[in-house]
C-alpha cells in the first residue's frame, strides 16, 4: 500500500498539528451522530397525532339535558372530584359502534365512569341505538345543535376526553377508542390521576 | 410458482451480494489475484438475479395475480396494462426491488465498463456496491418481502392510488432511483480510494462520468417529478417543498457541489478531502431520504405504509454505512496531503465558493425538513416549516451561487487575471443590466425582485455566451465538457428565468360557472359549456368542457376532468392545460354547487415550461459533460499503464 501522506519529522507542534486536523475530519461524523440520535426519538414518534390544544385545560362548561330524562340537566361540575370519560357519540356515526362494546366492556367492571355526549342527533335515535347495542354510559347529555361540540373542538364522531378531578381535560382521542389505546394509555393515565 | 421464484431469486442475489462483499476485500488486502477476480462475476451474477425477481414482480402484477398480496393491494384487474407495469413499484415493497434493481445495474454498468480500473481498485468499488446490496436485500427479505402470498387469494384487488395512475408514475420513480443509487457509484469509487489510500487526479477522472451519469439521471427524475405535481394534482404548483420533495433535492444539490469539486481534484489534485466527504454525503442524502420517506417520521404526501421494525432497520442500516464511511474518512482523509495551491481569484476559488454555498444551501433544506422532528423531539411542540421558510432561506443562498457561475468559466485556474475577467465581462455585464431592468416593463408590472431574478438568470447567460465566444476566438476548440458545461449553466438561466416570470406574473381566479357563462383572466376569456358524463377503464368522470377566447378567437378547447375511481371511491382532478412556451393555460373543475354550475379554477401561468426546460437542458449538459472524449481515450491509456501498475505492486509486495 502506498503511504498516505509525506511523514513529518515527530516534533511536538507538528503532532499537534495532526491532532487539530483530525479533529476537523471528525467534524462530520460528529454532526451525523446527533442527527442519527434525533432521528432515534423521532420513529417513536408520531407526526400525524395533533395535540389538542385543550389538553391541559379545563373542560368547558356546559348545562345541558339528560337523554333519558329531558326534564334534568347536567353540568360538568357534578362530577366534581371523579375521573371520568366523556365520550361524544352519534347513532349516525358508524366507527361509534367500532368503539361501542369496548365502552360497554368498560363500564361493566367499573374503574371509569363514563358520560355520554349525544351530539347532533334525534333523541328516538339515540335511544333506539342504545337499548339494540348496550348502554354503557352512566348518563348521557344532548347537544343536538353541536353547540356544545364546538366548544370542545369536536372534530368528527366519535371522540373521548379524560377529565380529571380538578375538570382538567388530560387526555383527547379523536376518532374511535382502541383496546390498545385504552390499555396503554388511557387507563394507565386514569389510574394515575385517581391517586 | 413465479412468486417464489422471484422470492427465491432473492435470496441468492442476497447470498451472491455476501460473497461480492466480503471476498474482494480480502483478496485486494491480502493480494490474492483469485479473490479479487470474484467482484465481477458476482456483479454480474446479482444483477441476473435481481432481474429475475424484478421480472416475476412485473409478471405477477401484469398477469394479476391476486394470490400476491402486494398485487392484491396495489394493483386491479381493470388497471390499464401500463400502470399495472409501473403498479410494481408502487409499493413499499415494490419500490425497494425497484431501488436494488437499479443499483444491480449500476454494478453492472460498473462491471462492464471499468475494465480499464487497477483490479483491487474495481474489486473495493464492488465490494462497496455489494455490502451495500446485502443491506437493501436482506431489508426487503426480512422485513419487507414483496412476494408474500395472500391465501386464499382475493378475488380482485385493491387498486393503486389514483394519484399514481399517471404516465409519471411509469418515468418518475425510475429516472430518481436511477439518479438516487448511481451516487452510490460515486460513494463506492470514494470509500474504495480511502481504503486505498489512492485520492489523486486519476481517481477524480475515474469518478467524474459516473457521477455526472447519476446526477443526470437525478435531475431528470426530479424535473419529472415536479412536472407531475403540477399537472396532476390540480393545485397548479411545480415545488411544494414538501419533505419527500426535499429528500431528492438534497443529494441534488451535493451532487451538484460534487461534480465540481470532481472537476478541481481531477484538473488540479486539490479539495481531495473536501471531495471525498462529497461523495460520501451525497450518497449518505440518498439513504436518509430512503429512511425519511419508508419510517413515518415525518409527515409528507409520499410516504409509504408505515411499520416501525422497517424504520429500525434503515436507521440502523444508515448509522453503520454512513457511520463508518465518516469515520474511515476522519481516520484516513486526515492523513491526505493537501493539494495544490491557488490564489484568491482563481477558478479553484470560485468553485470552493460554490460548493460551500451548494452545501450551505442543503443544509438549510435539511433543517427546514428535520425541524418539525427536532423539535418534537426535545418536547418542545409540534410545528410545521413551510414555503415561505424554504424560499426566504433558499432563494438568497443560490443567488450568490448564480452570480458566480457566471463569472467561473472565464476566471483561469490558479491565478485569475481581474483585469482580464473584467475586460471580458463588461459589456455582458452592462446588456444584462440594462435588459433585467427593462423586461419586467413589458410584462406591464416592475418589481424590483422580479428585475433581481432575471438579472441573475441573464447574467448566467451572458456569462456562458462570453465564454462560448472567448474560447471560439482562442481557437482552442471546444470539447464536449465545455459544451456540456455552459449548456447546463445555460439551462440554469432558463430556469431561473421560468420560475422569476411564473412567481412575478403568474394569476389565477376560482369562479363559479354555469352553462353559457363566460369569465376573462389575463387577457383571455373562458367560456364553460357545460359538464357531461364519462367513464374511463376504472373510473367514471364529469368532464367538462371550456372554451378558451382571444380577442373572439378561439385558442383552445378544454377538458377538465373530476374522477371517481371505482375501487378507492376518491375524487381526483384532473387538469387540462393549453401548454405555450410563453405561457399554460391551465384549467381544473372544482365542485358541481348544483343548477349545472360548476366551481373552476383558472390560472394563467407565464413562462412555466421554462422551468423545466432548464432542467432538460441541464441534464443534457451533464450528458455531454460525461461522454467527453478524454475519458475514453484516458480509460485506453490507464488500460496499458494499469497491468504495468499491478504487476510492480504485485512484485512489491512479495
Amino acid at each position: 500500500m502506498m503511504p498516505l501522506a509525506p511523514t513529518h519529522p515527530s516534533c511536538e507542534a507538528a503532532q499537534r498539528e495532526t491532532a487539530s486536523r483530525l479533529t476537523r475530519f471528525l467534524l462530520p461524523i460528529g454532526i451525523f451522530i446527533v442527527l442519527v440520535g434525533f432521528l432515534a426519538v423521532g420513529l417513536n414518534l408520531n407526526p400525524r397525532e395533533v395535540p389538542s390544544p385543550l389538553v391541559g385545560k379545563p373542560a368547558p362548561a356546559f348545562e345541558l339535558p339528560l337523554l333519558h330524562q329531558p326534564d334534568k340537566r347536567f353540568v360538568p361540575s357534578d362530577m366534581r372530584g371523579k375521573v371520568w370519560l366523556l365520550n361524544v357519540w352519534a347513532s349516525w356515526c358508524a366507527s361509534c359502534r367500532d368503539e361501542h362494546p369496548l365502552l360497554v366492556e368498560l363500564s361493566r367492571n367499573g374503574v371509569l365512569p363514563i358520560l355520554g355526549l349525544n351530539y347532533k342527533d334525534k333523541d328516538e335515535d339515540a335511544q333506539r341505538w342504545l337499548k339494540k347495542f348496550g348502554d354503557p354510559y352512566q348518563l348521557s347529555v344532548v347537544d343536538a345543535d353541536g353547540r356544545i361540540g364546538i366548544d370542545y373542538g369536536v372534530y368528527g364522531v366519535p371522540e373521548t376526553y379524560l377529565i380529571d378531578a380538578e375538570g382538567v381535560i388530560r387526555f383527547k382521542q379523536i376518532g374511535p377508542v382502541t383496546s390498545e389505546l385504552l390499555q396503554q394509555k388511557i387507563l394507565p393515565l386514569a389510574k394515575a390521576l385517581q391517586k | 410458482m413465479i412468486p417464489e421464484l422471484g422470492h427465491f431469486a432473492l435470496i441468492v442475489a442476497l447470498a451472491i451480494a455476501l460473497v461480492q462483499g466480503t471476498l474482494p476485500f480480502l483478496g485486494a488486502a491480502k493480494k490474492i489475484p483469485g479473490l479479487v477476480a470474484v467482484a465481477r462475476p458476482a456483479a454480474q451474477g446479482q444483477f441476473v438475479f435481481v432481474a429475475i425477481a424484478f421480472g416475476c414482480l412485473a409478471w405477477a402484477f401484469y398477469s394479476n395475480d391476486f394470490s400476491v398480496l402486494n398485487v392484491a393491494t396495489n394493483s386491479n384487474s381493470r388497471l390499464p396494462a401500463p400502470y399495472r407495469i409501473a403498479a410494481t413499484w408502487g409499493s413499499h415493497e415494490g419500490s425497494l426491488l425497484l431501488w436494488v434493481m437499479m443499483l444491480s445495474l449500476w454494478m453492472l454498468a460498473v462491471s462492464v465498463f471499468s475494465r480499464s480500473l487497477p483490479q483491487e481498485m474495481l474489486a473495493r468499488i464492488l465490494g462497496v456496491m455489494g455490502l451495500i446490496a446485502v443491506g437493501f436485500l436482506s431489508f426487503m427479505l426480512f422485513t419487507s418481502n414483496p412476494f408474500e402470498r395472500l391465501l386464499p387469494a382475493a378475488a380482485d384487488g385493491r387498486d393503486l392510488n389514483p394519484l399514481l395512475q399517471d404516465p409519471g408514475m411509469v418515468f418518475h420513480p425510475p429516472m430518481l432511483y436511477m439518479g438516487y443509487v448511481g451516487f452510490s457509484v460515486a460513494f463506492a469509487f470514494a470509500i474504495a480510494a480511502l481504503i486505498d489510500g489512492r485520492l489523486d487526479a486519476t481517481w477524480a477522472r475515474w469518478s467524474r462520468p459516473w457521477t455526472t451519469a447519476a446526477w443526470v439521471f437525478l435531475t431528470i427524475g426530479i424535473a419529472l417529478g415536479s412536472f407531475w405535481a403540477y399537472y396532476e394534482l390540480g393545485w397548479g404548483g411545480w415545488w411544494f417543498w414538501d419533505p419527500v420533495e426535499n429528500a431528492s433535492f438534497m443529494p441534488w444539490l451535493i451532487g451538484t457541489a460534487l461534480i465540481h469539486s470532481l472537476a478541481v481534484t481531477e484538473k488540479r489534485g486539490a479539495f481531495k478531502s473536501w471531495t471525498v466527504l462529497l461523495a460520501i454525503v451525497a450518497f449518505s442524502l440518498s439513504l436518509l431520504g430512503t429512511f425519511l420517506v419508508r419510517s413515518g417520521v415525518l409527515t409528507s404526501v409520499h410516504a409509504f405504509a408505515t411499520d416501525p421494525k422497517r424504520g429500525v432497520f434503515i436507521l440502523g442500516f444508515l448509522a453503520l454505512v454512513v457511520g463508518g464511511s465518516l469515520a474511515l474518512y476522519a481516520w484516513r482523509a486526515s492523513k491526505v496531503s493537501p493539494g495544490g495551491m491557488f490564489e484568491l481569484l482563481s477558478r479553484e476559488s470560485m468553485l470552493l465558493a460554490n460548493s460551500v454555498l451548494l452545501i450551505v444551501a442543503c443544509a438549510a433544506v435539511l433543517l427546514g425538513t428535520l425541524y418539525p422532528l427536532f423539535l418534537d423531539a426535545l418536547g418542545m411542540g409540534k410545528i410545521s416549516v413551510g414555503p415561505p421558510y424554504f424560499e426566504s432561506v433558499f432563494a438568497p443562498l443560490m443567488a450568490p451561487a448564480i452570480l458566480l457561475a457566471g463569472i467561473g468559466p472565464l476566471v483561469a485556474w490558479r491565478k485569475g487575471d481581474g483585469t482580464e475577467v473584467l475586460r471580458r465581462l463588461r459589456w455582458t455585464a452592462i446588456i444584462v443590466l440594462a435588459a433585467a431592468l427593462f423586461v419586467p416593463l413589458l410584462f406591464g408590472r416592475w418589481a424590483l425582485l422580479t428585475s433581481f431574478g432575471l438579472l441573475l438568470a441573464f447574467w448566467i447567460l451572458g456569462g456562458a455566451l462570453t465564454a462560448l465566444i472567448v474560447r471560439l476566438r482562442s481557437r482552442t476548440g471546444i470539447t464536449s465538457a465545455f459544451a456540456g458545461m455552459l449548456l447546463a449553466h445555460a439551462g440554469i438561466g432558463v430556469f431561473v428565468i421560468g420560475v422569476t416570470l411564473v412567481k412575478s406574473y403568474e394569476t389565477e381566479r376560482d369562479i363559479r360557472m354555469q352553462p353559457g357563462d363566460t369569465a376573462g383572466l389575463g387577457g383571455y376569456s373562458f367560456r364553460f359549456d357545460g359538464v357531461r358524463e364519462v367513464s374511463g377503464p376504472n373510473y367514471a368522470a364529469a368532464r367538462g368542457t371550456i372554451t378558451v377566447l382571444r380577442d373572439g378567437q378561439t385558442v383552445a378547447q378544454l377538458a377538465p376532468e373530476k374522477r371517481v375511481y371505482l375501487v378507492q371511491r376518491n375524487p381526483m382532478t384532473e387538469a387540462a392545460i393549453d401548454a405555450g412556451i410563453s405561457r399554460d393555460v391551465y384549467v381544473a373543475l372544482g365542485e358541481a354547487v348544483g343548477n349545472d354550475a360548476w366551481t373552476v379554477r383558472v390560472h394563467i401561468k407565464p413562462f412555466i415550461r421554462w422551468i423545466w426546460i432548464g432542467c432538460l437542458m441541464m441534464a443534457f449538459g451533464g450528458v455531454l459533460a460525461a461522454s467527453d472524449r478524454r475519458y475514453r481515450i484516458a480509460a485506453r491509456r490507464q488500460d496499458d499503464a494499469s497491468g504495468a501498475d499491478a504487476s510492480v505492486m504485485r512484485s512489491g509486495a512479495a
